[in-house]
């Protein structure tokens, strides 16, 4: 699922409030038929087993290798044995084409590389949905690819994602329900065909105008 | 003046004042050590989180407040009185100790607390977003990235309080200042006991401030080697 919209729509904000970083003023989540209540200790933790983020500028643990980074919460948190922890996240490395780098440290990583850590880290909680807030917004453009290349592998899997990006070429291509959004509101959705080509609102279709014409 | 200086360097002057240091290095160790650990529980008690813990917010932000606004000459006569009221033959010693304990801790809350606040908050929250208890979070995260901030600075405070450790001898309480006044009260030449006198704190002080730049440059290159255990 993509989600996208003008800068300052509320996209970031959203998924920040989705996993209970930042207030929601209204609205509900449902977590396997059960309302999300933010405010309780017990709920946000329930959700947050089944909810992963990925954000824009990685957030790697800076003083953890790369394997630490990726074990660390199954470990800690999820009680996992270390041996198949550590199993997984070989296996996941290698799944974002990061083999080898398990001892590297973060800041010896180019930040493409730092991103698919990330994504590993966030895939070896084994989360029912992972959230991407504009995952390649910071990286060189020659980078960006690497990074959309596993994502899109991960959609071939049928892992759900919700996906924030300015890069409209993917989500046209890889999602299969986009999300319209602006000044806080969902204004549309439907799949990539009736968003990017015969929108119904006026305000994607004036958002979609602007993105075409540069 | 040669008669002075005769008078003065004589093994047991020398050994008094050694052992003067000697107190002086001690109540620093003991600052450092004690204030280093009570920085971090202040520190940790600021930074809690819930409606819950307020008080315990409350009370950690006026204890740092409270010991970094007043003079160490007033808190020092805090303890003595509140001290001596309460036991009446406590050592002198332990009315420092205990003096140095608060003050070092009020100062080392914030050299720690500016440590921690030096770690990227983005890598806190995404450990939080993954459950990982709070201080689970500063023990694996945030400390081993924060030392290198607060070590270089916890040296440097030291060699600053080094030379407040002399106000203790206010008190009565015996060091390397008390001692020098010792031994002018014994008739010694005053200027050449406290040269003396001075000479020694420099002693103490220089090398640690050489250390602290020497740890500086030493950390900011390096990181804790460690991992998931």
């Amino acid at each position: 699922m993509g989600l996208v919209g003008p800068s300052g729509s509320g996209k970031s904000t959203l998924l920040r409030a989705l996993v209970g970083l930042a207030p929601p003023s209204a609205g509900q989540v449902v977590l396997e038929g059960k309302i999300v209540d933010y405010a309780k200790k017990d709920s946000l933790r329930a959700l947050r087993d089944h909810v992963a983020i990925v954000f824009q500028q990685y957030n790697l643990f800076q003083n953890m290798t790369v394997l630490d980074n990726i074990i660390v919460t199954p470990i800690k948190v999820r009680g996992r044995a270390r041996a198949e922890a550590e199993a997984e996240a070989r296996a996941l490395l290698s799944r974002v084409g990061l083999s080898g780098k398990e001892s590297a440290y973060p800041d010896q990583l180019s930040g493409g590389q730092q991103q698919r850590v990330a994504i590993a880290r966030a895939l070896a909680l084994k989360p029912a949905l992972i959230l991407l807030d504009e995952v390649t917004a910071a990286l060189d453009p020659e980078l960006v690819r690497d990074v959309l290349d596993v994502i899109r592998d991960l959609a071939g899997e049928g892992i759900t994602m919700l996906l924030v990006s300015h890069e409209m070429g993917f989500i046209r291509e890889a999602a299969h329900r986009v999300v319209m959004m602006d000044a806080g509101r969902v204004v549309e959705v439907g799949p990539p065909q009736q968003i990017f080509d015969t929108p119904t609102e006026d305000r994607t279709r004036a958002f979609m105008s602007k993105i075409i014409r540069h | 003046m040669a008669e002075d200086l005769a008078n003065l360097f004589t093994a047991g002057n020398m050994k008094f004042l050694l052992r003067g240091v000697e107190m002086t290095l001690l109540l620093t160790l003991i600052g450092g050590v004690t204030g280093l650990i009570g920085g971090f529980v202040l520190a940790y008690a600021r930074s809690s989180k819930g409606r819950l813990l307020a008080p315990v917010r409350w009370c950690a932000t006026v204890f740092v407040e409270f010991f970094r606004r007043i003079p160490f000459l007033v808190t020092l006569f805090l303890v003595l009185y509140t001290v001596q009221m309460v036991l009446p033959r406590a050592p002198l010693f332990w009315v420092a100790v205990i003096s140095i304990c608060l003050l070092c801790s009020a100062y080392m809350a914030e050299i720690v607390r500016a440590g921690m606040e030096s770690v990227p908050t983005p890598q806190i929250e995404t450990a939080e977003v993954m459950n990982m208890p709070r201080w689970r979070i500063t023990w694996m995260i945030v400390l081993p990235q924060a030392w290198k901030v607060i070590l270089p600075s916890a040296v440097s405070y030291m060699v600053m309080f080094v030379k407040d450790t002399a106000l203790a001898s206010q008190a009565g309480v015996f060091e390397l200042m008390f001692a020098g006044k010792a031994l002018v009260n014994r008739g010694l030449d005053p200027l050449l006991v406290f040269a003396t006198v001075l000479l020694a704190y420099f002693a103490i002080s220089w090398p640690l401030a050489r250390f602290g730049r020497w740890l500086e440059a030493r950390l900011a290159d390096r990181r804790l080697e460690g991992g998931v255990r």
